[in-house]
């Protein structure tokens, strides 16, 4: 076997806010009508988790499903637990109209961390990032800068990002430009 | 700027989140039509100022089309409805309607 790397090889950047490399996430995509309760039912079975409300994450242990479309979930789980989540999922499923894949080297994951990420986000992607607006728990999909997008928020002071794999660096030198120090308007504040 | 809901995710998209689908409610004319009624479906389109119906995707967001009722002179947004119908909702009608009394739908 080959040793799985990410895009960004751990790369960092401390600027008003600290972009890192989120590192290796195994990430299960579903498509399969999530109105339909016995999709439910397997997802439940597979993850635990319920499903998540419409752009809402919902978690149990290490995974998270991430709503993208109502008919698309995103799994975030480890790295290595992502081949069995597949398998579990498709056992459910046997019998549904569903498509169930492991895309975990097809999106890089970024960490933002610290006073000022919903400034940051707010200068590439047309969301309402204000408090109130976008909070812990939504998932939002849009575009940063020029390149498509899903975003969500930990915490007041953190928040992850995800991108295909081959735009990568791109986004991780757009975000680090826009975290540069003095460059966040405090308008968030 | 233009900003529509799109109805499958709830998000106010903004327009470059979105992209355009021409006109809306076309009635197709494939096999067995004639000529005109094929040029027409391929090359005719409206360009009205005023009510129009068009098709937009949530492009960067959830990937789904959807349909919006706009009007190109003001760029008032009078609703947008579900891809997976033929005809506007009456619900979409009544809102031109209050907002555009003398409107009517073309032909």
């Amino acid at each position: 076997m080959s040793e799985a790397v990410t895009a960004l090889a751990g790369a960092t950047y401390e600027g008003a806010v600290t972009v890192a490399d989120g590192g290796l996430t195994g990430m299960v995509q579903l498509r399969a009508d999530l109105a339909d309760a016995a999709v439910a039912t397997a997802v439940k079975a597979a993850t635990g988790a319920d499903l998540p409300d419409r752009r809402r994450i919902s978690a149990a242990k290490e995974q998270r499903l991430l709503w993208m479309s109502p008919d698309e979930l995103l799994i975030l789980t480890d790295h290595g637990a992502a081949p069995d989540l597949v398998k579990r999922l498709s056992t459910e499923l046997t019998g549904q109209h569903a498509l169930v894949l492991d895309l975990s080297d097809a999106r890089s994951r970024i960490r933002l961390s610290g006073q000022g990420v919903r400034e940051v986000l707010a200068k590439g992607a047309p969301v309402d990032l204000a408090p109130g607006r976008f909070e812990p728990g939504e998932v939002r999909r849009t575009r940063i800068g020029q390149i498509a997008a899903a975003f969500w928020l930990l915490s007041e002071t953190e928040a992850e990002v995800i991108c295909f794999r081959s735009v990568a660096p791109f986004l991780f030198d757009w975000l680090s430009t826009a975290a540069r120090p003095g460059s966040l308007p405090g308008h968030f504040r | 700027m233009l900003i529509l809901r799109c109805p499958y995710c709830g998000v106010d998209a903004e327009e470059t989140d979105l992209a355009p689908g021409g006109e809306a409610h076309l009635t197709r004319h494939g096999p067995g039509s004639d000529d005109a009624e094929f040029r027409d479906y391929l090359f005719q389109r409206r360009n009205p100022r005023g009510v129009h119906f068009e098709r937009w995707r949530h492009a960067f967001g959830c990937g789904k089309w959807f349909h919006a009722a706009r009007c190109t002179q003001t760029l008032e947004v009078f609703g947008t409805y579900s891809a997976q119908c033929s005809e506007p909702p009456e619900e979409i009608m009544t809102a031109i309607r209050t907002r555009r009394p003398d409107w009517e739908m073309p032909a």
